[in-house]
């Protein structure tokens, strides 16, 4: 990597850091994050390719109430900094995921550092607002955005400044036996994303879908878009006669367009 | 007060892109309150003009806060109608407006939470990565560009929404939208997921179950295939070859079957759903996922070590 390939890397890492707390433009989900590391170093294809598998394995990763999911700003992108150091190109995704794994472990206690550092900031805010500095509220805030990009593009720095040789190094030394079963690990671990989202949203009415989703998704000539045409008919079917019923059956549907219904009643 | 203050479009657009950055100061003990407070800098600037006034708000909103951060917006809406009339001296006290807070925050979370962290990112996450497996730029652009399509417009408009409706969208919450809303999202998040579990996960058996012998004449010749190319005759053998293929005969004079192809034959991808039914059980025993994900990867290594996976 050159210098200026590192300055944009760390830029991304400060955006993804930020976006890791804030969770509004995504910067910090892997197909985003490890797509713009592998376009500023030239190594694109490895990048779109390392961030799709990564974000199948992220996907139940929320931040729900005050509890913290395993970071995927770290894990995006330090994973694509190793790939890119590693110099192997899409051959190296595998092993760019296995590292990924503990890095979201590491991220997650990063981030408890930080939301504990920032109570001292919310208290700075009380002071500022007794004399109603809003310049000085508002410089805390910033600042206290800016620390979670921190924390995220100073261990990418660290990262990029370590030598090349050193990882690639390292990363031949993995014995066959450790990164195919990690591989194969890594086909698994998608699973507890889908349980998170399943324990979430199940209950007794919506069980019967899954079922229908896991009978008809073996049928390998529908694509996603397909299934979710499937799926996005299927709520509305229920939610008709679901409305139908309630109202005694008969002549509850309206105008017999709930898309319409819905709109209009909005 | 003889004119009335009111917050024009460009204060309220002002207010909804500062609530992009409501979690910047997370923390431990009142959660989102330094974003809350400094979503609303622009409007409490613009109501109050004496120092008591902008000290008491401020103070007001650096209450303990935390919601989805984005049906927040809504809840930001229906806070700035209430600050408007308390600006133009209704009496509207301290309570109501934490009173709002409090009470909406709980019921949009439930809201929020499923729909955009549990349906419409998975979703949108899944199409994006399944055009990036294949090294295809549209993934990630995708993802992104509808994403905050939605994301900014779902913002902005329930922002507005809340200000006009003003305290009345309490009572709609209790109403059959939004219940609507969450259920058929359920309804889709849980069929897409089936099928994610289908396709996505995977978890190979290697033990050989059996080998059998394919009778004379039902899998292809290759030793004649080859006698016919040796004597000059290429293209005729590669024609032969693939029309024995294409009819069903098989590649080789023993047939493999793993344990995998036997359960295959039951239901294909029945052990991915046995798995995230353990994982969903785990979870619930309250292990954490991060336990379960590298008890996963132990669970690859040695399976793979002693040749079960």
């Amino acid at each position: 990597m050159n210098g200026l390939s590192i300055i944009l890397v760390i830029i991304i890492a400060f955006f993804a850091g930020m976006e890791g707390i804030l969770d509004e433009f995504q910067f910090h989900q892997p197909i985003v994050a490890c797509t713009l590391i592998g376009l500023v170093t030239g190594n694109l294809e490895a990048g779109i390719i390392l961030g799709g598998t990564l974000q199948l394995m992220a996907m139940g990763w929320a931040n729900i109430g005050a509890a913290v999911a395993p970071d995927a700003a770290l894990a995006s992108v330090a994973s694509a900094i190793i790939l890119v150091k590693g110099g192997q190109g899409v051959a190296g995704v595998p092993t760019a995921i296995a590292v990924a794994i503990p890095l979201a472990v590491a991220g997650l206690f990063l981030t408890m550092i930080v939301r504990t550092l920032a109570v001292g900031i919310v208290h700075a805010m009380d002071g500022a607002a007794k004399n109603a500095e809003f310049g000085k509220v508002e410089m805390l805030q910033i600042g206290a955005i800016c620390m979670q990009g921190l924390r995220i593009a100073i261990p990418a720095a660290a990262m990029c400044f370590v030598p090349a040789e050193a990882v690639s190094s390292a990363l031949n030394a993995m014995p066959a036996w450790l990164t195919d079963g990690m591989s194969i690990g890594g086909g698994m671990v998608v699973a507890v994303g889908y349980a998170m989202v399943i324990n979430m949203m199940a209950n007794k009415e919506v069980w019967p879908f899954l079922f229908i989703g896991f009978a008809v998704a073996a049928i390998s000539d529908l694509t996603l878009i397909a299934l979710g045409i499937l799926g996005v008919s299927m709520a509305f079917i229920y939610l008709n006669l679901a409305e139908q019923g309630g109202s005694g059956g008969a002549s509850g549907g309206g105008s017999g367009d709930p898309l319409g219904d819905i709109l209009n009643d909005y | 007060m003889a004119e009335k203050i009111s917050l024009d479009k460009s204060d309220r657009l002002a207010v909804c892109w500062r609530s992009t950055f409501l979690q910047g100061s997370w923390n431990y003990e009142r959660m989102q309150n330094g974003g809350y407070v400094y979503a609303m800098i622009p409007a409490i600037k613009k109501l109050y003009k004496t120092k008591e006034d902008q000290v008491a708000a401020l103070q007001r909103h650096l209450e303990f806060f935390n919601t989805h951060p984005y049906v927040a917006s809504p809840i930001i809406g229906v806070n700035l109608a209430l600050e408007e009339e308390r600006a133009n001296g209704a009496q509207v006290d301290d309570e109501a407006i934490q009173g709002v807070k409090v009470g909406m925050m709980g019921p949009l979370a439930g809201v929020g939470d499923p729909v955009f962290w549990f349906t419409v990112r998975p979703l949108l996450g899944a199409l994006g990565a399944s055009l990036a497996l294949g090294g295809s730029i549209l993934g990630p652009i995708l993802f992104w560009v509808v994403w905050n399509l939605v994301r900014w417009g779902f913002m902005w408009y329930t922002q507005e929404f809340g200000y006009q409706a003003g305290t009345a969208i309490t009572k709609d919450l209790s109403g059959g939208l939004l219940q609507k809303i969450t259920k058929g999202a359920s309804i889709l998040g849980m069929f897409v997921l089936g099928a994610l579990i289908e396709r996505w996960v995977s978890i190979n058996f290697a033990p050989v179950v059996s080998e059998i012998t394919n009778a004379e004449g039902s899998y292809i010749d290759w030793d004649a295939l080859n006698e016919m190319a040796q004597s000059g005759n290429f293209g005729q053998a590669m024609h032969d070859a693939i029309a024995q293929a294409n009819s069903g005969m098989y590649m080789d004079a023993t047939r493999v079957t793993t344990l995998q192809d036997n359960l295959n034959g039951l239901v294909p991808g029945l052990v991915p759903l046995l798995l995230t039914f353990l994982c969903m059980w785990l979870l619930k025993k309250k292990v954490s996922p991060i336990a379960i994900i590298l008890g996963l990867f132990v669970v690859g290594i040695v399976g793979h070590l002693i040749g079960l996976l």
